[in-house]
């Protein structure tokens, strides 16, 4: 960081004493005033990330030093059958919860659009998963997806005639479970921000194509589609930079299991860094996760120029 | 014809249009509230079965709290409030002044400042999870130890982009002439700051206060790595070690998880105006 402290110094030099002082004030003070928060974000975000990068090409052992191994660590994930699963599986949980979320926050925002005062408490009420705090609610999923007759899920189903889910509990449903609760949580955050963007909408257009005669469906596809179409690049942006770093979710409710079925990336990363001590490795699979985040990124961003040239 | 939304909903009237909208709002309320309201209730219960939730307190009882004191749920409550505490006081001092500086100063090196915040939203906190713990066990220079310290859970979350951002949008919009008016009369910066812009700018703080309330709060795998030890737990991170126990069953982790839930609620429901405000402008940025 002492080379981002450089140019303040070097404007230091005042040509004119009176104007010069004032100009060489300035800089010093917005750099001890941005101080605070560059000390923390290089102690906490900086560093860490260069000794991942770092520690990434070694093997990493507590007490007998550091070993160097090249790209040895990169090569255990990409050859690693228990990584790539976990890569699959974070990709279909975050593709799912993301797809999942939009598609009803629309909805539900479309549904609860107005000023009417019960609708506003619809909108608060339908808020709180999301400031709800994750390991809390992952607890309160993770009983009330209990596979028994008698878990909360399965009552409800029963309802319908559905018989009793094993959720959590079987291979085969642990990954849809979680993505579940995922999409139940994302869905009200993807509705206000659909909402907000609704208020955007020209109301006269509305108007003019009711007078055209056009139907609810055309006036959707039409007018209030179009003009959603950056909250919709927004919303696909933010996804692609948190869906793939799940982790409390999974942690809490399954922990990976059953039989490595719900592994993601960020479990397993864990469970290799803190459990099995593998911190090279672990540093490894912490940087693909960053590499694959940004390539998404990058991906979402160059459609989205496409879309809109 | 008018229209307040897309699809017009309201301003149909007709008894079968009142009882569908009734239906759907009422599934929506019960669809997303119900798991909390299933807690609120169960957590004031008997409940023993491990399996089911009660959405009516089937004898009210306190003995699930009484029993969570046993578990020390208010020892992690309490780790929580000072975690928090001290994390929202240094988070939103560090937005405040950092802002001050991108906001109000002209200065080299600005945009570079401003990619760095802007890099350091972009990278999910738990990518770095791993070193990070390899960095606190041995800060670099300081030679610290921070593993197993309170600090070591408040001073990573003192810096955070969104906060500094949406404090800097704020700042942007306070008249310049206020501040040159103060300056002829000869206040000096730290004055300026501290009695015009800072005031001038409540309304941010209580989206950057609500915001990183909930963050910290929400903090899950920072804890997990600096408290080995469970006197240090925070209530989230505790939790998972209160779930299986023959003699009470599941109260004790019902009573924990909803004292885990409150706090953000609460302050959801008592800052919503600023929540939803600086939702909207933390999406437009993000």
């Amino acid at each position: 960081m002492t080379s981002t402290l450089t140019p303040a110094r070097s404007s230091a030099a005042p040509p004119h004493r009176r104007t010069g002082s004032v100009r060489w004030r300035g800089p010093v003070i917005a750099w001890l005033f941005l101080a605070p928060a560059l000390v923390l974000f290089l102690y906490f975000k900086f560093i860490p990330m260069f000794v991942g990068l770092w520690k990434s090409l070694f093997k990493v052992q507590t007490f007998l030093g550091d070993e160097w191994v090249g790209l040895q660590n990169y090569q255990t994930i990409i050859s690693d059958d228990e990584f790539a699963s976990a890569i699959w599986h974070s990709i279909v949980l975050a593709l799912g919860t993301t797809v999942g979320s939009i598609v009803l926050g629309l909805g539900f925002a479309l549904l609860i659009e107005g000023p009417a005062r019960y609708l506003w408490f619809v909108r608060t009420a339908a808020f709180l998963p999301v400031v709800t705090t994750m390991a809390a609610v992952a607890e309160v999923w993770r009983i009330m997806f209990h596979p028994a007759d008698s878990g909360m899920l399965n009552i409800i189903i029963g309802w319908a005639g559905v018989d009793p889910q094993p959720w959590l509990a079987s291979e085969d449903s642990s990954l849809w479970s979680i993505m579940i609760m995922s999409i139940w949580r994302g869905t009200p955050y993807d509705m206000m921000i659909f909402l907000a963007g609704l208020v955007g909408v020209d109301r006269t257009l509305y108007e003019a194509a009711a007078v055209d005669g056009a139907s609810t469906w055309r006036r959707l596809r039409h007018i209030t589609l179009p003009a959603l179409r950056p909250v919709f690049w927004i919303l696909f942006t933010l996804a692609a930079i948190r869906g793939l770093r799940v982790f409390v979710e999974v942690y809490v409710l399954t922990n990976g299991g059953p039989n490595g079925s719900s592994e993601v990336l960020m479990t397993l990363i864990y469970k290799l860094g803190f459990q099995k001590n593998e911190l090279g490795v672990a540093s490894a699979g912490g940087i693909v996760l960053f590499a694959a985040t940004l390539a998404l990124t990058v991906v979402v961003q160059m459609l989205r120029r496409r879309q809109t040239t | 014809m008018r229209f307040d939304s897309a699809l017009g909903l309201e301003s149909r009237k007709g008894p079968l249009a009142i009882a569908g909208k009734t239906l759907i709002y009422g599934l929506m309320v019960v669809v997303f509230t119900g798991p909390l309201v299933a807690l609120l209730m169960s957590s004031f219960s008997k409940t023993l079965d491990p399996t089911s939730f009660s959405l009516w307190p089937d004898e009210f009882t306190l003995e699930n709290f009484v029993q969570a004191g046993e578990k020390n749920v208010y020892l992690y409550l309490l780790n929580s409030f000072v975690v928090v505490g001290f994390g929202l006081l240094l988070q939103m001092l560090v937005s405040v002044f950092a802002a001050y500086a991108l906001a109000r100063k002209k200065f080299r090196g600005m945009t570079f400042v401003m990619l760095l915040m802007l890099a350091t939203m972009m990278l999910p906190e738990e990518i770095i999870a791993i070193p990070l713990s390899l960095v606190l066990a041995d800060m670099p220079l300081l030679n610290l130890n921070l593993i197993g310290t309170y600090a070591g859970m408040i001073l990573p979350v003192g810096a955070w982009g969104f906060s500094i951002l949406v404090m800097t949008e704020f700042m942007k919009e306070v008249p310049v002439e206020l501040e040159e008016a103060a300056r002829i009369d000869g206040a000096g910066e730290l004055r300026i700051f501290a009695t015009i812009i800072v005031p001038l700018c409540r309304p941010a703080l209580g989206v950057i206060g609500v915001f990183g309330f909930t963050m910290i709060w929400d903090q899950y795998l920072l804890p997990l790595i600096v408290a080995p030890a469970s006197d240090m737990w925070t209530l989230p991170i505790a939790l998972r070690s209160l779930r299986s126990d023959e003699e009470v069953g599941i109260g004790v982790l019902l009573a924990a998880s909803l004292l885990a839930l409150l706090p953000s609620i609460i302050a959801f429901l008592a800052f919503q105006r600023q929540f939803m405000r600086g939702l909207t402008s933390g999406a437009v940025k993000g």
